[in-house]
């Protein structure tokens, strides 16, 4: 035995060392542990040096690195200021991109919900003159534009087509100083002129100072111009205040938010919307709310069919009755010939036909709140009820409130339809001979 | 057998023990190697290939020191080693022991301080380091560890390349007893 540990003494160490270190690799292998003693030595003798090296290096190579790091910031900055520049302007440009994108979407969304027919164009030009107001647009009479024709877009109206050239049209924008258009207020229902003032607002004028205007009201087209349709907003009032003779009002042009357009629509053909609805103007006291069914004496059917909107219908009314009872047929008689016996007619309230209960129009046939009184207390009034409501009863629905105050001015002739303005003094027709989708216009922002 | 092949054999052994490194070197050389191998790659990985604590081990055994002193000197390098890293304790020992003691017993037979000797074993202990490493790692660890020959080889040359100048140096830590 010692002769072989003295001859192979090498390899005998060898082997032993090879064993132990199996051995410790099985057991770490085995139970899964690791050998703390060893590595924490190692660690603790590695580390403390690794971080000398670390602090040197830092503050030697580090130091040097960072020099010569510095050496190139300039040129870097300004490479990177050179980017950021690029950067910048392709932003930009998505930017518009984007918003072109959008505006086009939006407008061809409103020209599909739109009644009036219309036709996309793009501003491709200013017009020449130090203070006109007006644009070309690509669309002309090749395309069915006429001069005197709307232009608008989705927020509002932008001007009307003062010459239509065969590829191109000159549009006089709104706040031209020789643009005019009727405008109407949301609330109120105020009518006033707007014209432009040569600079981003535009005035509206012939507003009595008693008219009640708040700051922020929005003003709809009116349609008493015969160009611009009812019912497109204009814009949004920045300033009101009393003048000399009329109100000073001054508008914010909804369809030209940031000072200009680049695609609106040209209004080919045409129609009335309503005002959109809005909360009444505070009248000071209290009023009840409008009944449930929402009814008017102004429009009371007739059993055949017809309406008798106003005390002269009711009138004529009478008189075909007692034509009819006397076999006589309007128009037929000739000149010298005896008429019929008027004198037989019972009165206006007797001939007054009876209020059906489901024939007509249905649920919404209106029925007068205050009918049997008028009917008893005298002789037929010669404007609905409605514009003569009691002293100490307000009125009973906001149409009917409105309708009270007396107008500057009768309401236009329709362009295409009918404006069918509920507040004229003229009866509201019935919802059902409305325009199919009358209520398109789009509301505008409250607050752009 | 000729002149030069008989003197890479029987050549004059490295000047016989006559010069050893102090204690001081023999410690803190590989410590500088290890903490170089952990050290260094973070800032040029290139660098990672380089396996300076074996060629710390196959100097310290090409030295004459005897087989005994390699084997416990190859085992105190690899056991640092492994501390250092993420395996259980003992692999990199068990492969530097058998470097250190094959190196050792190289050294009797050869003229260890020719170049070419010198490159060949040094490659040759490099590609039997990462081998018997391998076989290790798979054997007993079951790791399914790739074996890249060619790598493996490349590699095995650069550090022999690196380790005939680190030799030089080393010898000049050498004292004369």
């Amino acid at each position: 035995m010692d002769f072989f540990l003295s001859r192979y003494r090498n390899l005998t160490v060898l082997l032993i060392v090879i064993v132990a270190q199996l051995v410790l690799i099985a057991y770490q292998v085995k139970t899964s542990r690791d050998v703390p003693l060893i590595r924490v030595w190692a660690v603790t003798a590695v580390t403390p040096v690794e971080q000398v090296l670390e602090v040197v290096r830092r503050y030697t190579w580090g130091f040097v690195e960072d020099y010569f790091v510095l050496l190139g910031v300039k040129s870097e900055n300004d490479k990177l200021k050179h980017e950021n520049g690029d950067l910048k302007l392709q932003n930009n440009y998505l930017k518009s991109e984007l918003s072109t994108a959008d505006r086009a979407r939006a407008l061809s969304v409103f020209q599909a919900h739109s009644q009036s027919k219309t036709v996309a164009a793009r501003v491709i030009g200013n017009g020449t003159g130090a203070n006109s107001k007006v644009v070309f647009v690509d669309r002309g009479a090749a395309s069915g534009v006429e001069s005197g024709m709307a232009v608008v877009t989705p927020d509002g109206i932008v001007g009307k087509v003062v010459d239509a050239y065969p590829t191109a049209s000159l549009v006089m924008l709104i706040t031209d100083p020789t643009f005019a258009a009727g405008v109407i207020s949301e609330k109120n229902h105020v009518r006033g002129t707007l014209k432009g003032q040569g600079h981003s607002e535009c005035l509206v004028d012939y507003v009595q100072n008693e008219e009640a205007v708040d700051s922020g009201e929005w003003f709809y087209t009116s349609g008493d111009d015969r160009i611009f349709p009812r019912g497109f907003p204009v814009g949004q009032v920045s300033a009101a205040r009393n003048g000399k003779t009329f109100k000073e009002i001054y508008l914010r042009p909804s369809g030209m938010q940031g000072g200009g357009v680049e695609e609106v629509l040209v209004v080919l053909e045409g129609v009335h919307q309503q005002i959109p609805d809005s909360e009444m103007a505070t009248p000071g006291y209290k009023i009840l709310a409008p009944p449930a069914d929402g009814v008017t004496h102004a429009s009371i059917p007739e059993p055949g069919g017809t309406f008798l909107a106003t005390d002269a219908d009711r009138l004529r009314q009478q008189y075909k009755q007692a034509g009819a009872a006397q076999n006589h047929v309007f128009g037929e008689g000739l000149p010298g010939s005896k008429p019929p016996d008027f004198s037989k007619i019972p009165g206006i309230r007797a001939a007054q036909p009876p209020v059906p209960s489901g024939r007509g129009n249905g649920p919404s046939a209106p029925v007068p709140a205050s009918a049997p009184a008028a009917a008893n207390s005298g002789p037929a009034p010669t404007t609905s009820s409605a514009s003569k409501p009691p002293a100490s009863k307000p009125p009973v629905n906001a149409d009917q409130s409105v309708v009270a105050k007396p107008k500057p001015k009768p309401p236009a002739p329709p362009l295409t339809g009918d404006p069918a303005e509920p507040d004229t003094e003229a009866a509201p027709r019935p919802r059902s001979s409305q325009p199919a989708a009358a209520p398109v216009a789009p509301k505008p922002p409250r607050n752009p | 057998m000729t002149e030069y092949t008989e003197q890479i054999l029987t050549g004059a052994p490295r000047k016989q023990r006559a010069e050893r490194m102090r204690i001081v070197w023999l410690i803190t050389i590989p410590l500088i190697a290890v903490l170089s191998q952990v050290y260094v790659p973070r800032f040029v990985p290139f660098l990672s290939y380089l396996e300076l604590p074996l060629l710390i081990t196959v100097h310290f055994a090409l030295s004459r020191h005897g087989p005994m002193s390699a084997v416990f000197y190859g085992m105190s390098i690899g056991l640092v080693q492994d501390s250092l890293s993420h395996q259980p304790i003992g692999m990199f020992g068990i492969v530097k022991t058998l470097v250190g003691y094959f190196a050792a017993s190289v050294s009797m037979r050869f003229d260890v301080e020719n170049p070419i000797v010198t490159f060949i074993i040094c490659f040759f202990f490099y590609f039997f380091h990462q081998f018997f490493y391998w076989v290790l790692a798979r054997a007993l660890l079951g790791q399914a560890m790739l074996f890249d020959v060619q790598q493996t080889l490349v590699f095995g040359l650069l550090n022999a390349l690196v380790a005939l100048p680190l030799f030089k140096v080393l010898d000049k830590l050498r004292v004369v007893r």
